[in-house]
């Protein structure tokens, strides 16, 4: 990897990090409505991820969705916009922060149910084999999602089929406050894939580089010989949503995950290896503050959808 | 012109369209190597091969879900529900992401799915696997849900449904497999959301679809001994709902009976008849009729059966009551 490459994803977890505490202000001063679920401490997982994927490659991920769009290279006004309802988002202010997606970038959402998408996954990638495309698709979910119907439907058909799908599982310790272990028969995600003799490994998460290369691993054997399940443990620093009490742990146990911030972890690398000078780095998150800025006002500045978008883009033939 | 059951004709709609475009391929329950538990795609797996008929395991969800994700990536999936009972267990699937996805996400994509389903009671299955739900996925503004009651009819929207870039629902009813029609030589195709004239009449407008239009048609050679002539409008499509020829053929008759299958209570025949309410109250001769399934769980008693199930002398009887 080159230094440009390293101090990308830098930026990247950095760009993250302050679009979502811009997005926080901005919900708590009631310009962003509805649920808001904060990806803050776990940034490594999709920046380390994506960074291996080619474009040909499908990426789709559950409802805490703005880093893996910002890693896929949606920018930031496009993500605040859609935050905010306005017709410049991504999804024209119709589907806000959990339905994000950019079908351009290959980013195909964000999306609320849970565990749904898992099977859109499946299929994506069936559409790709199916055209002897070599595309992987890279399926986001959380641990709570492998304790329902879907992942299991899922992950199985994608054996039967040997389809080209990458299931990632960011283990965040939570479903929402009910622990893995008050909801997992088994303590590791990764030992439900050897229910379908289905390749997996685990790897902790919050160093990017350990992500990135695991993923690459794991994208490997995926393009060589099917399905696998990539588990990377992580922790969110913030609430399940905006809305969270957090009475299921302590602030200590918040605290202890904190000192390995990935955004710290990682910057104590790039300085120990003298890939950038603390100067350097502060100089890159100034840039990124003042981008963030300027996104936070285009999109407060951008037009709310026109009343004509009411009954736009539900049917392609004919009206409802 | 050749005359062909409904079977043959939904089995030459999927072939045709197989044949016609590379994109279309089938997934679902003994599709392939069975031929398909209706024998609907009988023959299919030797001609088109495992890659284009794809049998799954017993999991609706999942099913429905990557012909979701599939047609999402571009191509054009037929997803058979062995009954449409087994959607409640894809519910999320349809409701969620086939009806939602696309203006969801802005228009982004499409999602060009067909989910075949087979419906309807008379066959002795008990109540789970009898059921007429049409009107629950008629609810969902996204989806377009399509219920033919001919051969022709069969044939042309089916071909229609594949070819359409919006999600449609298809339903097929379990017992209208034999029934026989005319179906045109060569290329047909019927136009989804469009109401169709099945028999023409001066005296009552029957409003029905898939197998209560067969019911109906009967209902209508006895009353016309009787001297009533009913005009009959077939639905075809519930969603997107075509009242233009229902609201034409009430302004001549001033009398309707709706005939449907599932239960009567917030149903077919209840939007009808609001429409027809709202739009045409000053051609209203006589309160609106309504004929459709008793409110219980289908029994499996063939006897019980029946008496739930509409009949063709219950809408004789509901005609008679309106004109």
């Amino acid at each position: 990897m080159n230094r440009n490459e390293q101090l990308r994803m830098y930026r990247e977890m950095v760009l993250v990090r302050r679009l979502e505490e811009a997005a926080a202000a901005l919900y708590q001063q009631g310009k962003i409505g509805g649920f808001l679920h904060l990806y803050i401490g776990q940034e490594s997982v999709s920046t380390g991820i994506v960074s291996v994927r080619k474009p040909q490659d499908r990426v789709i991920t559950a409802y805490r969705d703005h880093g893996v769009a910002i890693s896929c290279g949606v920018s930031p006004e496009a993500v605040l916009a859609e935050l905010m309802g306005k017709a410049t988002g991504t999804s024209k202010g119709k589907g806000g922060s959990m339905h994000l997606a950019d079908v351009g970038l290959n980013f195909w959402g964000g999306h609320a149910i849970v565990g749904a998408h898992l099977p859109l996954a499946a299929g994506m990638a069936l559409a790709d084999k199916y055209r002897g495309s070599d595309a992987v698709t890279l399926c986001f979910f959380g641990d709570g999602a492998t304790n329902i119907g879907y992942f299991h439907e899922a992950l199985n058909l994608s054996m039967v089929w040997r389809l080209p799908v990458l299931w990632i599982c960011e283990n965040n310790l939570y479903g929402m406050g009910t622990s893995v272990e008050r909801a997992s028969a088994v303590p590791e995600i990764r030992q439900k894939a050897d229910g379908y003799g289905m390749p997996n490994s685990r790897v902790e998460g919050m160093n990017v580089l350990d992500v990135r290369q695991a993923a690459e691993q794991a994208l490997a054997a995926v393009r060589s010989s099917g399905p696998y399940l990539l588990e990377v443990t992580t922790y969110r620093f913030r609430g399940h949503s905006m809305g969270d009490p957090e009475r299921y742990r302590t602030s200590d146990e918040v605290q202890r995950w904190q000192e390995d911030d990935p955004i710290g972890v990682y910057r104590k690398w790039l300085a120990d290896n003298k890939v950038a000078s603390a100067k350097d780095l502060d100089g890159l998150e100034a840039e990124v503050e003042k981008a963030i800025e300027a996104a936070v006002r285009f999109a407060e500045e951008s037009p709310e959808p026109a009343a004509e978008a009411l009954y736009a883009d539900m049917y392609v033939e004919g009206a409802g | 012109m050749a005359i062909i059951t409904m079977r043959e004709a939904i089995s030459q709609a999927l072939w045709e369209e197989m044949e016609r475009d590379e994109r279309v391929f089938i997934l679902g329950e003994e599709v392939g190597v069975w031929g398909g538990t209706y024998a609907v795609t009988k023959g299919f797996y030797d001609h088109f091969g495992p890659e284009r008929i794809r049998d799954t395991p017993i999991a609706e969800s999942v099913i429905v879900g990557a012909a979701n994700g599939a047609a999402m990536a571009g191509l054009r999936p037929v997803a058979e529900l062995m009954t449409i009972n087994f959607a409640f267990l894809a519910m999320d699937q349809i409701v969620n992401h086939s009806a939602k996805l696309r203006s969801m996400f802005g228009g982004q994509f499409t999602v060009p799915v067909v989910i075949r389903a087979v419906g309807g009671g008379g066959r002795q299955l008990g109540a789970t696997h009898s059921q007429t739900p049409d009107v629950v996925f008629a609810h969902f503004p996204g989806l377009k849900v399509v219920a033919p009651g001919t051969p022709l009819d069969a044939k042309g929207l089916l071909k229609a449904s594949i070819r359409s870039d919006d999600p449609v629902l298809f339903i097929e009813h379990a017992t209208l497999y034999q029934t026989r029609g005319e179906v045109p030589d060569g290329e047909v195709l019927q136009p989804i959301g469009v109401s169709k004239v099945q028999r023409p009449g001066r005296d009552v407008t029957l409003v029905t679809y898939s197998k209560m239009l067969q019911l109906s048609l009967q209902a209508a050679e006895q009353l016309s001994t009787e001297g009533i002539e009913a005009e009959i409008v077939d639905l075809r499509t519930l969603r997107p709902l075509d009242m233009g020829p229902v609201l034409d053929s009430f302004r001549r008759t001033n009398r309707a009976v709706i005939v449907e299958e599932g239960w009567r209570s917030y149903g077919v025949g209840a939007e009808v008849a609001a429409r027809i309410y709202e739009e045409a109250f000053d051609y209203v001769d006589a309160p609106i009729g309504r004929v459709a399934q008793k409110e219980v769980p289908l029994p499996y008693n063939r006897q019980l059966e029946q008496m739930a199930l509409p009949q063709v002398d219950d809408i004789v009887r509901a005609v008679r009551e309106v004109v």
